[in-house]
């Protein structure tokens, strides 16, 4: 009869055989997702599936210390800046379709393969044998040998890493910074314009006096007319993208032509429908 | 116990898909990201070594990857917004004035 021990280790290794298959088909599946995805917000999502098994499999190999870090530093801090940098550049911002090199798609394709190919015949021909077994060093006490060794042995490149980060944090500022051109807007001069452009009042706000207190709803009138300005302009070129989308035969001249006459433009088609259906016409 | 060849092999198989997205890709965010991808494949391929050896020197390199790596996108998503608000896009055939 084995050692209970044993049977104990054993059963810890089929669960790391099974966890890492199952880890390894899901990480590969995400990561060519996102290579295949057109909008960068998918891609960003499916990266952070990757790093977060990337974490799992780290805590899974003794790294305790190091999935923490991974679930902390990358899912948390970097990926949330990608996540504001795409709300920055638009969320709706995808990738062109068009390849501005000819059969690029295709070569890179190519070397990747090539590259895979390689790469997996070298780690097969190396004799990479079962790993050490885990002594105190790499699992109870992992955290203070990592204390150790960064204090010790690599000091110096932790303190040089201190140099880079304080550069990088005042590059990101001298690069985000931006010189005002034209002095600041004085009340005065904001009235000024303001009565100027003819509107003073306040825009009309949306779904107000109409049948739903929807943002995309266009809001009435007194004289029963659909007000535009009352419906953001981004909500207007979301629906004309969406229409675009739904119909990708028809060009943008077009698209846009129909737009102007089909009535209230922002909210999609279903919001459309009762308006014409009303015989309402648009105010502007 | 699973082999540390296996990790390895995973590994390369993400860095390959990350570069091949660097390749492919056009918009400079994905691109970013793609590269995200390639350092954390690097990464596990250090600690599978660092598991392999019994030793803790991959580990170290791993989490000062990771520190040089969030270096690298703080600069690179500041470089990219500045591009981005003086051209209005982030599609890296944009930023070709260097070229002429």
């Amino acid at each position: 009869m084995a050692h209970p021990l044993v049977l104990a280790a054993s059963a810890a290794s089929n669960t790391e055989v099974a966890t890492f298959w199952v880890l390894a088909v899901i990480a590969v599946a995400a990561a060519l997702g996102m290579i295949l995805t057109r909008r960068a917000v998918h891609c960003a999502v499916l990266l952070a599936v990757v790093m977060l098994i990337l974490a799992g499999m780290y805590a899974m190999q003794g790294a305790p210390f190091l999935a923490f870090v991974q679930v902390i530093v990358y899912t948390g801090a970097v990926l949330m800046l990608f996540l504001f940098v795409i709300m920055i550049v638009g969320i709706t911002a995808s990738d062109a379709v068009v390849e501005t090199i000819r059969g690029q798609r295709v070569f890179a394709g190519l070397a990747g393969i090539a590259l895979l190919v390689l790469l997996i015949l070298v780690v097969g021909h190396a004799t990479i044998g079962q790993a050490a077994p885990a002594g105190a060093r790499n699992s109870t006490q992992n955290i203070s040998g990592l204390a150790k060794l960064i204090f010790t042995t690599y000091v110096f490149p932790f303190e040089v890493t201190s140099a880079l980060l304080i550069t990088a944090a005042l590059g990101a500022m001298v690069l985000a910074h931006r010189e005002r051109t034209s002095p600041r807007p004085t009340q005065r001069m904001l009235s000024r314009r303001r009565v100027a452009s003819g509107r003073p009042t306040p825009l009309p706000g949306p779904g107000t006096y109409a049948r739903h207190n929807a943002v995309d709803m266009p809001a009435l009138l007194p004289d029963g007319t659909q007000s535009r300005l009352s419906v953001s302009g981004v909500l207007a070129s979301r629906a004309a993208e969406a229409r675009a989308a739904a119909r990708p035969a028809i060009g943008g001249e077009v698209i846009g032509a129909e737009q102007e006459s089909a009535g209230p433009g922002p909210g999609g088609p279903e919001n459309q429908a009762p308006a014409r259906a009303n015989g309402q016409k648009e105010e502007r | 116990m699973i082999s540390p060849a296996n990790y390895v092999a995973l590994a390369a198989i993400l860095f390959v898909i990350g570069g091949v997205g660097v390749l492919v890709r056009r918009n400079a965010l994905v691109v970013f990201m793609c590269v995200e991808l390639m350092l954390n494949a690097v990464n596990l391929a250090f600690v599978a070594f660092a598991r392999l050896h019994g030793d803790l020197g991959g580990q170290v390199i791993a989490f000062f990857v990771m520190v040089v790596a969030a270096a690298e996108v703080v600069v690179g998503l500041a470089i990219l917004t500045s591009i981005f608000r003086a051209r209005r896009s982030a599609s890296v055939d944009d930023a070709n004035l260097l070229k002429y």
